[in-house]
């Protein structure tokens, strides 16, 4: 178990498991990522795209089916979780119920081997970081579910360990809680300087806490960039929809130049940019809600013609739907107040219009 | 029924399920109960005490309490002292847990004398055993695990085991996984996962599996009388009971025996679940969900 360390090598790691009739499916499909020390990596994909598998794969709690898994120039996908040392955060906290959280926090160092005189700074030093002074005493079952998932956390990092892996450990908290604990976590990331694998299905999370995101889709790696890149320039469909893409409509192409393309269909022309290369006629335009614009665009061009069709009040704006004449519905950020029926024209910036290949999916 | 009128009822209706299990229970164990409490303080022509000064000087009674607690003690400990390892390591499903539990609640189903009679062929002096071992020449001398102490002890682990290791399974399998597997990133190899995590929570539980074993071992009966030798080292208390109420036909003394039994059950009862509220009892999960 060594503290200092450059880089985590995650080298075609692959989780298959047997599924109904004796054949299998990999949860996890030929993983390949390097995590440098001191970035935060959040693993983002839907419920059972296999990152939570990747994850327990890393923590060695699941073998791994193929690849392999190096902390510098050691290999480290044989050893056992004990002897990995890599600090793990449940998703149910998995706290000791019998134990205080002293002891809770203290049990990995216990495990280790330190000395009763160093154990006691450092618990305090933990307890600290996550702002449990005080309740060293407590039993788990006494504690806010906050107060829980921070005593898991300080668990997990009084060992000191090079990794620190969390499994969305967020989701059993309430929406306040949640975006205080998500600073904290960035926080103790920053002044621990070790490196974080983070599992979460919240694209929110993911942006907010992580260096780089790694987009996962039906066990496979969909796309690794910043969350800009992530955000602003999904590589494929899959990850634009999972990154908030909600309006995909497939179309027509019908022109196609210097990486533009113009799509059409029914009362829609609309002209993007092109993601991946297309195969054939048809193609999907994704844009965001928020990047689509109340109003006509420059020249009329990119603008469609609706009817408001519904209207979700959300503060500082409104979520509106708007319907077209051939039956098409854009989903549309508005901070101008529309009313119900009322005709409007939106636009969409060029550059803001990604078009990929259809994938088939509605 | 509505709600307002179950609101307005002073007694909750679904209380009244329990009036046949209450009813049964009055009848058939605090009513005999109490009548033989009370026989026991009226023994034939003498004083209260009587049976129970005779209980504590009568060579032939007083003792039959150590007899029994040297079968009862041992057979609980091994029931659960290898309950527990097995339950532990069939912790998680498999495809042959559901077969070996299977194997294991046999003799459950079993009466303690078919277990006995089929003992007394397998283990006796020209049993099978016996016959394997001299054929192989693995032993030679006499091998006498029957109409002994032995025979007794063998049939209780026989009868008690499957009672202690299912129990011991369920509150095995009802403690969260994920604990053993935490446990584990912070550097706790499987012994001390074990250790520190397992053991701590089954405690109470065990606690409660040692007493029911112990109960169920110390009212031997059948057992001692066709396995054992019931007139030396295996006469146990019931049998003693036994003789006084059907041999000489002194019920009073006979109750006055059987109350001592109770006790002697009831303060192991009571050490052990003294014991038991040193450790933790609570919740075996690590949070929510």
């Amino acid at each position: 178990m060594k503290h200092d360390f450059t880089e985590l090598r995650l080298d075609r790691v692959t989780r298959r498991f047997a599924a109904a009739g004796g054949t299998a499916f990999a949860a996890v499909n030929e993983l390949t990522l390097t995590i440098r020390r001191g970035e935060f990596i959040a693993l983002l994909g839907p419920s059972g795209c296999g990152k939570s598998t990747a994850l327990n794969c890393i923590a060695g709690l699941l073998p791994l089916s193929g690849g392999s898994i190096w902390l510098d120039d050691a290999r480290i996908d044989t050893l056992p979780p004990e002897r990995r040392g890599f600090g793990m955060v449940f998703q149910n906290y998995a706290l000791f119920p019998h134990m205080s959280v002293e002891r809770n926090v203290s049990f990995g160092l216990r495990m280790r081997g330190v000395a009763a005189s160093e154990i006691a700074p450092r618990v305090a030093r933990a307890l600290k970081l996550v702002q449990l002074v005080g309740q060293e005493q407590k039993l788990p079952g006494q504690l806010s579910g906050g107060q829980q998932q921070r005593v898991a956390i300080a668990r997990a990092i009084v060992i000191e360990p090079p990794l620190i892996l969390m499994d969305e450990p967020l989701s059993n908290l309430d929406a306040k809680l949640r975006l205080e604990t998500r600073a904290e976590i960035r926080r103790i990331h920053r002044e621990l300087d070790r490196a974080t694998i983070y599992v979460t299905h919240d694209q929110d999370e993911a942006l907010s806490l992580a260096d780089r995101i790694v987009v996962i889709h039906g066990g496979t790696v969909q796309q690794i960039g910043s969350p800009q890149e992530v955000y602003a320039q999904p590589t494929n469909l899959a990850v634009a929809r999972f990154m908030g893409y909600r309006n995909v409509l497939e179309l027509n192409v019908q022109a196609e130049q210097d990486g533009r393309v113009t799509l059409a269909g029914g009362d829609i022309r609309l002209t993007g940019v092109r993601k991946q290369p297309l195969s054939t006629g048809r193609a999907c335009v994704a844009v965001r809600p928020e990047e689509i614009a109340l109003g006509e665009g420059p020249g009329g061009a990119n603008t469609i013609v609706g009817r408001v069709d519904n209207v979700e009040y959300g503060g500082r704006d409104s979520l509106v739907d708007v319907a077209t004449r051939s039956g098409a519905l854009l989903h549309v950020r508005s901070h101008v107040p529309v009313a119900l029926g009322q005709e409007v024209r939106v636009h969409v910036p060029v550059e803001r219009a990604l078009v990929y290949p259809s994938d088939g999916a509605p | 029924m509505t709600t307002a009128a179950a609101a307005r009822a002073p007694l909750d209706r679904s209380l009244l399920l329990i009036v046949p299990a209450a009813a049964f229970m009055i009848l058939l164990f605090v009513y005999p109960f109490l009548y033989g409490l009370l026989l026991s303080f009226e023994p034939k022509d003498a004083m209260t005490l009587e049976n129970y000064r005779k209980f504590f000087t009568d060579p032939r009674l007083w003792p039959t309490i150590w007899t029994t607690l040297r079968l009862a003690l041992p057979a609980t400990l091994i029931n659960v002292g290898v309950g527990l390892p097995i339950a532990y390591r069939m912790r998680v499903k498999s495809r042959y847990q559901r077969l070996a539990t299977t194997l294991l609640v046999v003799p459950i189903t079993l009466g303690t004398v078919l277990i006995a009679e089929g003992m007394l062929t397998y283990f006796g002096p020209r049993g099978w055993l016996s016959q394997t071992l001299q054929f192989l020449h693995l032993y030679d001398g006499p091998i006498r695990l029957t109409h002994n102490y032995w025979g007794v002890l063998i049939s209780l682990v026989v009868s008690g085991f499957p009672f202690a290791f299912l129990l011991i399974l369920s509150y095995i399998t009802g403690i969260d996984p994920v604990l053993a597997r935490a446990a584990a990133t912070l550097g706790a190899d499987p012994a001390a996962q074990f250790r520190h995590i397992y053991l701590p929570l089954l405690a109470p539980g065990l606690a409660m599996c040692f007493c029911l074993a112990f109960v169920q071992a110390f009212s031997v009966f059948p057992s001692a009388v066709l396995l054992g030798a019931p007139a030396g080292p295996t006469r146990v208390i019931s049998i003693a009971a036994y003789e006084a109420a059907f041999e000489q036909y002194d019920y009073s003394l006979a109750s006055a025996i059987a109350m001592m039994m109770g006790f002697v059950q009831l303060a192991v009862v009571a050490a052990v679940l003294a014991l038991r509220n040193w450790f933790y009892r609570g919740p075996v999960v690590g949070g929510k969900g």
